[in-house]
């Protein structure tokens, strides 16, 4: 690939960008949209940004959404883009998603489990029907209604399948320092840990397709959601100049365990396998997605074939970043003149070659 | 943890001031800049070196230390970041007040230059009595830089140093509240 | 600090002048803000990996009666940083700490509660019993 720089348009470009700005805006007889409204009523998308943008701040999420005019991809790269400008101060321990407090907790392996199956603010049971009444504004909702709280922390659905051995564990911590994408570049073989990095901030839709690959064959599981939760988790970080733990606020995460059964290996005998994922905000599409091609991506760890698509971890991980996408794809729109007129040369050689060779046979 | 002293007052804008100091004057080697004017850091760190530091290192840039700024360790670690003490070759700054062994310190590689350590060296003064004459990118035909501090051997050590290129390490010299910087690639001469 | 972490500047100001005025102060850094990696684990116990970052601001205050106080606040309030260091060093001032503990920390830790509570009353309105028709299957 070879650039040109080009001169000139910086009118053009100018005009474009006030264009933009009163098309954002749309009809001034219609009142502004708030950033506080988009973060208070559009939550799902407020999610989506701040997931696949991998920086958790509401407000900088909505901001992002109206000034991408509602381009969720485009939002999130405003995030990405926006971070850059900020210091790290420090990682934060490992999150406990055990002590969440729980919005939604659902399994569909067991019917009966401690804690039990809590609904949440959840569209699963909704007919999908347009509501009209939604397009007259001012009709407040009726209170969700509360009932007694029993059990203070809910269980994770792990620790009741362990029990049986019937289910691997998880291999506990060296204590290393994860890898970070944000910090080195992606190289091959990849960790388990840089694919959850990659996952967790990877485009919804491409992984949803993945994970829908391995469920049509692609790679063959038969999963089945082990648990899905949502809700709160506390941040804490250990700032040197205190030297001890503080809690510095929370974090909402969607959060699934996807249980696979896995056949067995000379090493390991049959037993249910797992994919995992970790997602900020409610986002349980995304969530289960990232579980199915975690567990996938494991393939070759638990000696499985790697044939399919979304067991192939170079392709996955290539791909699933929906900026780096962005980029590549949309940069195609930018001056490619030399390129072209090279490739122009090349094509009229070509044919006056072949026409060439056309008239030596019919001569021949 | 001896945090008494604060840091910039104004942390965004001094940090760019204190950054284009170091830009000109390692684009402009022989040049002296100011900078840390106002900043009254722990002792022994000069008002200059403790701009650069708050300019450059970060928790996320390991650096090596000689001992004498020990007293300093708290106030670096608490306003640049965790402090991440490093030994001399993986550190990316090396903060000294004299001259470390340069082939000691991180070199690069001709893949990826830019790995090579920055050494920190305070020294007494930026007016003299020693004066070298520099020549390289970034200086026309040559230039004066007049140094108080630094080993009577300097000019065949940083030699060494300058034959690496592109690989070998960059000095920022640091006196009062004033800065300079001889870059890997500048040809130091006794005047 | 994990009470003041979660009060929003609207409550602070709500509070703070129905309690003893907090001392003058300096700033020794910030308000700050920045970034903090926030870390999973593979599979929810397993070996930890990078899951995104959230933005955090910082502040560290000297205040008049010699206590050093320190905040790290999710989210981008200078101002809310600024209070909640101010009142972790007044906090650890003795003629201070009980007045401000029961007019400020209590109180704060109180409505933090209620909105746990009530958001934990909610889930449970939605908790649901699943059973199998066991008689249809026979």
């Amino acid at each position: 690939m070879a650039y040109v720089a080009v001169k000139g348009g910086e009118r053009a470009i100018d005009n474009a960008h006030a264009w933009l700005a009163e098309a954002r805006r749309g009809d001034p007889a219609v009142a502004e949209i708030g950033v506080d409204q988009i973060e208070a009523q559009l939550g799902r998308a407020i999610d989506r940004v701040m997931a696949e943008g991998s920086l958790h701040d509401r407000g900088l999420a909505a901001l992002a959404i109206k000034q991408a005019q509602g381009d969720l991809i485009e939002a999130a790269f405003l995030l990405r883009a926006y971070r850059t400008t900020l210091p790290r101060f420090a990682a934060s321990a490992p999150l406990d998603t055990e002590a969440m407090q729980v919005r939604r907790r659902i399994s569909a392996v067991f019917k009966d489990l401690p804690g039990g199956q809590v609904l949440g603010p959840t569209t699963d049971y909704t007919h999908r029907l347009l509501d009209f009444a939604l397009a007259a504004e001012g009709i407040a909702p009726p209170r969700a209604p509360r009932a007694d709280v029993t059990d203070e922390t809910i269980p994770s659905v792990n620790a009741i399948l362990a029990h049986e051995g019937l289910i691997e564990r998880d291999a506990g911590s060296s204590g290393e320092e994860p890898a970070d994408l944000t910090r080195e570049p992606l190289a091959f073989p990849a960790g388990r840990d840089v694919r959850l990095q990659a996952l967790a901030r990877g485009d919804e839709g491409f992984l949803l397709a993945l994970g829908y690959s391995t469920q049509r064959g692609w790679g063959g599981t038969h999963p089945f959601v082990g648990e899905l939760r949502v809700g709160e988790v506390g941040v804490e970080i250990v700032p040197p100049e205190l030297g001890f733990a503080i809690d510095i606020g929370d974090v909402s995460l969607t959060e699934c365990q996807m249980v696979n059964q896995f056949a067995g290996s000379r090493s390991v005998k049959p037993q249910f396998t797992r994919g995992y994922g970790l997602v900020f905000g409610h986002a349980e599409r995304k969530a289960m997605s990232m579980a199915l091609v975690d567990r996938a991506m494991r393939a070759a760890e638990l000696g499985e074939d790697a044939t399919a698509p979304a067991q192939n971890i170079e392709f996955v991980l290539y791909h699933c970043d929906n900026i780096e996408a962005t980029g590549f794809v949309e940069h195609l729109k930018l001056p490619h003149y030399v390129d072209f007129q090279s490739e122009l040369e090349t094509v009229r050689r070509m044919r006056a070659d072949a026409d060439a060779a056309a008239i030596r046979e019919a001569a021949e | 943890m001896n945090i008494d002293l604060p840091g910039f007052s104004d942390p965004v804008h001094d940090a760019q001031a204190c950054f284009r100091a170091v830009l000109d004057a390692m684009s402009r080697p022989g040049t002296v800049r100011a900078a840390g004017a106002g900043l009254l850091p722990p002792a022994p760190l000069a008002p200059a070196t403790a701009a650069v530091l708050l300019t450059l290192v970060d928790g996320e840039t390991p650096l090596g230390m000689a001992p004498l700024f020990q007293p300093a360790a708290d106030w670096i670690s608490f306003h640049c970041g965790a402090l991440v003490p490093a030994d001399a070759g993986r550190a990316a700054f090396v903060l000294a007040t004299a001259l470390p062994d340069l082939s000691m310190a991180a070199q690069g590689s001709d893949d990826r230059p830019e790995d090579s350590a920055t050494i920190i060296l305070q020294v007494a003064s930026l007016a003299g009595p020693s004066r070298f004459r520099l020549a390289g990118p970034g200086i026309q035909s040559h230039a004066i830089l007049a140094v108080g501090g630094l080993p009577a051997d300097f000019v065949a050590r940083w030699a060494r140093n300058q034959r690496l290129f592109p690989r070998g390490v960059d000095l920022i010299l640091c006196a009062g509240d004033r800065l300079a910087a001889l870059p890997r690639g500048i040809r130091v001469s006794e005047v | 600090m994990a009470i003041l972490a979660r009060a929003k500047l609207a409550e602070l100001a709500e509070l703070l002048p129905g309690a003893p005025a907090l001392p003058d102060y300096t700033v020794l850094r910030g308000p700050q803000s920045g970034l903090v990696m926030l870390r999973g684990r593979a599979g929810g116990g397993g070996e930890a990996f990078n899951l995104g970052e959230m933005t955090v601001t910082r502040c560290t205050v000297r205040d008049a009666a010699g206590g050093v106080g320190h905040a790290y606040v999710a989210g981008r309030d200078g101002e809310q940083a600024a209070l909640a260091a101010r009142l972790d060093a007044a906090l650890q001032s003795p003629a201070l700490h009980d007045t401000l503990e029961a007019q400020v920390i209590a109180k704060l830790a109180e409505r933090q509660a209620a909105r746990r509570r009530a958001e934990a009353e909610r889930a449970a309105a939605t908790r649901v019993r699943f059973f199998t028709m066991a008689t249809m299957r026979s």
